[in-house]
């Protein structure tokens, strides 16, 4: 009895005997993740890989093309500087002969404008030289010509006389003046 | 929970760990579909999935720690099993290999956690399960590739073979075809498990027993403490492996049935 009821507990009791309801539950558990984990998991590592990998991919095509874009700004760029400075050079040459021609001009202009005045001062010296002779001469006539009548009038006969008349005809020059 | 199911250890001195021990009584009544391993295959369908949506549902290109860590499972069974061994149509397999790595590890791992400690492919039922559905999909996968009847002739009549040695090959293939791989994938998975769980009983019952007797064994009792925590370790890489194998061999049969000859 104890027997059988041993060996009935130990076939009970095989390990490699399945229990129907954990065959059962193995399955639909199983199943059950293999969809959640098809449908809602894998799908986004996908997307992600996807994603990394064509960013990366893109990153790279981006920088070449970024890089060939530097590329042609910098010779288009330098080209440009060139020009400039080209243009600069010709423009400082262009400068420097207009400043050189406008000193010129300005330096004749000044000399001519110098002249003028020199020959315009000396035109009116002159004038008034003329003038003045002119009225000395004139003057220097009449004087010569009442000094004349005043000694002529009186007696030159002695030295004191005369020095006295010649005294008062300066006296009266200088009154008159 | 152990101790609670383990009977006539009072008294008699030490029972050693046995079959017994792998049958939990169901939690509410007589319902069969309320044992700890039921519930523990529940929890793991229930981590798994919380755990990998989590760490997929963004899909971010610069991704956070934790879809780092979910891309690092999904990119090891992807790249390293599948696609290393399945080729250049490897997508369409790695949702089933995906699902059957993760399965096979939580369950197992169930073994080593604190509290849970129950690894759930030490009973036999779901190993079985998971091999017939790696048996239908490889079959099956070779049928819709070949034709069944091409794919049938290719496994009973291997190309390139002497035909007088068909008599001994045919059976052979026969077997292995249909016996021998899904069998041996179950129960390999089922006994490391079941081995690993009897072991770690032995000296963790084993240390307690110890410590209460007398002083003597009282001295020796950290030593089996000390040991089964080393197996624990050891039971951590058993568990990683099992459910590697696992899937490494399912991906094979899968290759094997694409190929052109088999």
């Amino acid at each position: 009895m104890n027997k059988l009821n041993f060996a009935a507990e130990a076939e009970k009791l095989n390990p490699l005997i399945p229990h129907t309801a954990e065959i059962i539950v193995g399955a639909v558990a199983f199943s059950l993740l293999f969809f959640v984990l098809r449908s809602k998991v894998v799908p986004m590592f996908e997307k992600a890989f996807t994603a990394r990998t064509e960013a990366i991919q893109g990153g790279i095509e981006r920088a070449e093309k970024a890089q060939l874009e530097a590329q042609r700004a910098l010779t288009q760029y330098n080209d440009q500087l060139s020009k400039a400075r080209e243009e600069a050079q010709t423009l400082r040459e262009e400068a420097r002969v207009q400043g050189v021609s406008i000193v010129e001009e300005l330096r004749a202009k000044a000399q001519e404008e110098a002249a003028r005045i020199t020959a315009a001062a000396h035109a009116s010296i002159e004038a008034e030289r003329q003038q003045a002779v002119t009225s000395l001469r004139n003057e220097v006539g009449a004087l010569a010509v009442e000094l004349a009548s005043k000694i002529v009038g009186e007696a030159l006969d002695d030295q004191a006389r005369q020095s006295r008349i010649v005294d008062r005809f300066l006296d009266d020059l200088e009154k008159s003046k | 929970m152990l101790a609670l199911v383990r009977s006539g250890a009072e008294g008699e001195g030490f029972v050693p760990p046995s079959t017994k021990d792998f049958e939990l009584p169901p939690i509410f009544g007589e319902n069969p579909y309320t044992t700890k391993p039921i519930f523990l295959v529940f929890l793991s369908v229930i981590l798994i999935s919380v755990f990998f949506i989590a760490a997929s549902r963004k899909a971010a290109i610069v991704p956070s720690k934790l879809q780092f860590a979910g891309e690092s499972v999904y990119a090891f069974v992807r790249n390293d099993l599948a696609k290393d061994v399945i080729g250049h149509e490897f997508l369409r397999f790695v949702p089933y290999l995906f699902t059957l790595f993760t399965f096979i590890l939580v369950n197992n791992l169930f073994g080593i956690i604190p509290l849970i400690q129950f690894p759930t492919m030490s009973h036999v039922g779901f190993a079985y399960v998971l091999a017939m559905f790696t048996f239908f999909v490889f079959h099956y996968v070779g049928v819709r590739k070949h034709g069944l009847y091409k794919y049938i002739k290719e496994i009973m009549f291997m190309p390139g073979v002497p035909k007088a040695a068909y008599i001994l090959i045919t059976p052979l293939e026969i077997l292995t075809f249909f016996l021998v791989r899904p069998l041996t994938l179950s129960l390999r998975l089922f006994a490391n498990m079941f081995a690993g769980h009897l072991l770690l009983l032995v000296f963790i019952l084993g240390g307690e027993h110890l410590a209460q007797g007398a002083i003597g064994l009282k001295l020796v009792s950290p030593f089996a403490f000390g040991i089964g925590i080393v197996l624990t370790f050891f039971e951590f890489m058993v568990q990683c492996l099992q459910a590697y194998i696992f899937t490494l061999l399912t991906a094979l049969y899968i290759a094997g049935a694409l190929a052109d000859e088999h």
